[in-house]
């Protein structure tokens, strides 16, 4: 393998505070060293950073890949290939496939896929019950044994308070986290965008913030019950991120992600039926954006995830009330994050990657987020000030459904290494 | 007339007319009323267009008014339901538009059970479109013969108090009724119970009773929303008896009011539900006024949107 040595590029690694112009070597896979003045081994590939930043890989705990099921969507390995072009060198798969990873066989294709793919890390999540149908709990021990790094029935909101809190208990022998898609049903009752004034003008049927925060307040109490580990997935609401401040303050193990499309846009953007602008949970009004923002910055939301959620044309092309819910998000995550988080200066770049990196690590125990040496070469350099525009042709992803097609986003992956190979290059 | 404002490709909501625009469709209406008081109620206005009916969901009345409004200015018209047509066999919207889109025509009049259909056709195709009611969102024809009801009757918008009374979150008219009398100065309010009363309805600039008492206390006239029998099923009212007591528009509550006080009905009624039969039938009532007009502003709609003239005059009715 050849060695790459990255010379005075700005190092960040979150995992050691620390944040510095200096060469980084990669050997073997391994991170082999971080200073200055090094010297290239014998045939190394030599690439100038200057002006460039070196990040460990990004980390997604949140990303829908279709395959099995609906390959015409994604697959593992274009996902995975998505995911590279993004900045990610892991990526954490949702199990509502079709089959619904809900068993150890089903586990492992997702790994066997991924490693066929050689791009990012894919790391499957397990149903938290069998089919995703809220009924009986799938065999978790089997699933971690398989390699799942968590459950979740994402997608399909557990409905019911007794199987949450039976999932938290039992998941607790294994040490994994349920990541749960906060949503009460009964309440949101078939709505297909935020309650609220824009809802009304169109005549579509609202979801009341209150659907995802009584789900939000029952996680937490049940975590406090249980002692187990909740996760939050895509958080929406100014009153869900009140409720997590306040479980975290008690002490209780809560970890929540939040989406860039929630912390960007609003449910004005659904204001002519544009139907990439229909997710689950739906975009929100400013001040939730804003709370949202704000729970980034003061950590009450740990981490930022993409729930990238591949839809074919012919399904997005159609009335808003029939259209599927969800956007792709892998290659513009790191754009938006830094166009709406660190250039107003809400985050510190080395804050937003502690957030794309170390800390998703940590909140589902992967390995990763970090630039130690003897660590997996799993790292990213990008450029933090390239404005560059996001056009369909360039993307990776078998989906297109973005809302944010013809914007300008600023920063990108320029190389993504994974176990010290080259997995994207921008213009490679 | 060259400074007169024109309506555009389409008419798909009242919110985005301007109100000299809501004012030519009302004013062309006038001439075409007498249209069809004549014993041969056809002018060749629209001759060699072709109309398309696109009707996804059930409706009598406004698919007549439409069918009426089109032959009387001596278009070609085709009406199509949902049962029965290439859309009970799966067909998509976008599919169905760009099929209609090679037969070269030059209108679709749509009627569609989902908010946004009609916004959506109109992006795909090149010919005019006229929404005929899209889900709960707009159905701006029935909110155009509303006003020019309330105009015939008041001869006036501007300063006119009305109150749209019902099931305001399921209703198209109600959307338009308060975008389009809110332009020409109109004061409007609402009244229901608190379920049927959409959520942010007071930022859309209306006022909120939530007793019929007080509505009737204040308000010039009254659209009295139909009252679907599903919604008792989906828990949002107890019973229609109760409702009827507590929000039914009868002729002692009328009677309570300070002036004259005028009722509307988008039809089809259930009365003794929303509204007693002695106030559908007496002498409150414009309902039947409405039906009259809207054949009027619906040949004004598609008179404008053809590209007619907006200082139109009836030609003599008997020159064919």
């Amino acid at each position: 393998m050849t060695p790459i040595l990255i010379r005075g590029a700005r190092v960040i690694d979150p995992s050691r505070s620390s944040d510095g112009v200096a060469d980084l070597l990669v050997e073997e896979g391994r991170i082999a060293g971080v200073g200055s003045n090094i010297v290239p081994p014998e045939g190394a590939r030599v690439i100038e950073g200057a002006g460039k930043v070196i990040s460990p890989g990004l980390i997604d705990l949140h990303v829908h890949l279709r395959e099995p099921g609906q390959e015409e969507l994604e697959t593992v390995a274009t996902g995975a290939m998505a995911a590279a072009a993004g900045g990610f060198t892991a990526v954490c798969a949702m199990p509502n496939t079709d089959p619904v990873t809900d068993n150890q066989a089903a586990v492992g294709f997702i790994v066997r896929q991924a490693s066929l793919a050689g791009k990012a890390r894919v790391y499957p999540i397990g149903s938290v019950t069998l089919g995703q149908r809220g009924e009986q709990l799938s065999e978790f021990g089997e699933l971690v044994a398989a390699g799942a790094v968590a459950v979740s029935d994402d997608g399909r909101p557990i409905m019911s308070s007794h199987m949450m809190r039976t999932a938290l208990e039992y998941a607790r022998t294994f040490g994994i986290p349920v990541a749960d898609h906060c949503e009460d049903m009964t309440l949101a009752h078939g709505g297909s965008m935020h309650e609220g004034v824009v809802s009304t003008r169109l005549g579509l049927k609202g979801i009341p913030s209150a659907a995802e925060e009584i789900h939000v307040a029952r996680d937490c109490i049940l975590a406090e019950l249980t002692g187990g580990h909740i996760h939050l997935c895509h958080m929406s609401t100014r009153g869900s991120v009140e409720l997590i401040r306040r479980a975290k303050e008690k002490g209780l193990k809560v970890t929540a992600e939040a989406t860039p499309h929630h912390f960007t846009l609003t449910h004005d953007r659904c204001a002519h039926y544009d139907t990439n602008a229909k997710m689950n949970p739906p975009l929100r009004e400013a001040a939730d954006r804003d709370a949202i923002r704000e729970g980034l910055r003061d950590g009450t939301i740990d981490v930022i995830a993409s729930d990238h959620a591949p839809h074919h044309y012919d399904a997005k092309e159609r009335e808003f009330d029939q259209a599927p819910n969800g956007i792709t998000g892998l290659e513009t995550a790191l754009g938006l994050a830094i166009r709406e988080l660190v250039a107003p200066g809400l985050l510190t770049l080395p804050e937003l990657l502690a957030r794309m990196s170390t800390w998703p690590a940590r909140v589902f125990n992967l390995p990763g987020g970090t630039l130690a040496v003897g660590a997996p070469a799993d790292l990213v350099l990008l450029d933090p000030d390239v404005r560059w525009m996001v056009s369909p042709e360039q993307m990776f992803s078998k989906s297109r459904n973005s809302p944010f097609l013809g914007e300008e986003l600023v920063g990108r992956a320029l190389l993504t290494l994974v176990d010290g190979r080259v997995v994207f290059e921008l213009g490679g | 007339m060259t400074a007169a404002p024109s309506l555009g490709k389409d008419l798909i909501t009242l919110e985005e007319l301007s109100a000299d625009q809501i004012r030519l469709i009302l004013d062309t209406a006038e001439p075409f009323k007498e249209v069809s008081e004549r014993p041969i109620k056809k002018t060749p206005a629209l001759r060699g267009k072709t109309i398309v009916n696109l009707f996804f969901e059930d409706s009598t009345r406004t698919r007549i008014s439409f069918e009426f409004a089109e032959k009387r200015l001596s278009a070609d018209t085709v009406s199509i339901s949902s049962s029965g047509s290439s859309v009970s066999k799966g067909e998509t919207l976008v599919d169905t538009a760009r099929n209609l889109e090679a037969m070269r025509i030059d209108m679709v009049v749509i009627r569609h059970p989902n908010s946004g259909a009609a916004r959506f056709l109109a992006d795909r195709i090149r010919s005019n479109v006229v929404n005929a009611g899209d889900g709960k969102h707009e159905h701006p024809t029935q909110g155009l013969l509303d006003i020019l009801t309330l105009r015939d009757h008041f001869g006036r918008i501007e300063g006119l108090k009305l109150c749209i009374v019902g099931d305001v979150l399921h209703s198209r008219v109600a959307r338009s009724n308060i975008w389009g009398l809110r332009k020409l100065g109109a004061e409007v309010a609402v009244c229901g119970p608190k379920t049927l009363l959409p959520r942010g309805i007071e930022e859309l600039g209306v006022t909120v009773f939530p007793r019929i008492e007080d509505a009737i206390q204040w308000a010039d006239a009254l659209n009295v929303l139909r009252l679907q029998l599903e919604r008792m099923q989906s828990g949002f009212i107890p019973s229609l008896r109760e409702y009827n007591r507590v929000f039914g528009v009868s002729r002692e509550r009328l009677a309570r009011a300070p002036g004259e006080i005028m009722v509307l009905h988008p039809g089809p009624m259930n009365r003794g539900v929303e509204i007693d039969s002695d106030v559908a039938d007496g002498p409150h009532s414009l309902i039947l006024k409405q039906v009259t007009n809207g054949v009027a502003v619906r040949m004004a709609v598609l008179y404008l949107l053809a590209g007619g003239a907006p200082d139109w005059r009836v030609p003599a009715g008997d020159e064919r």
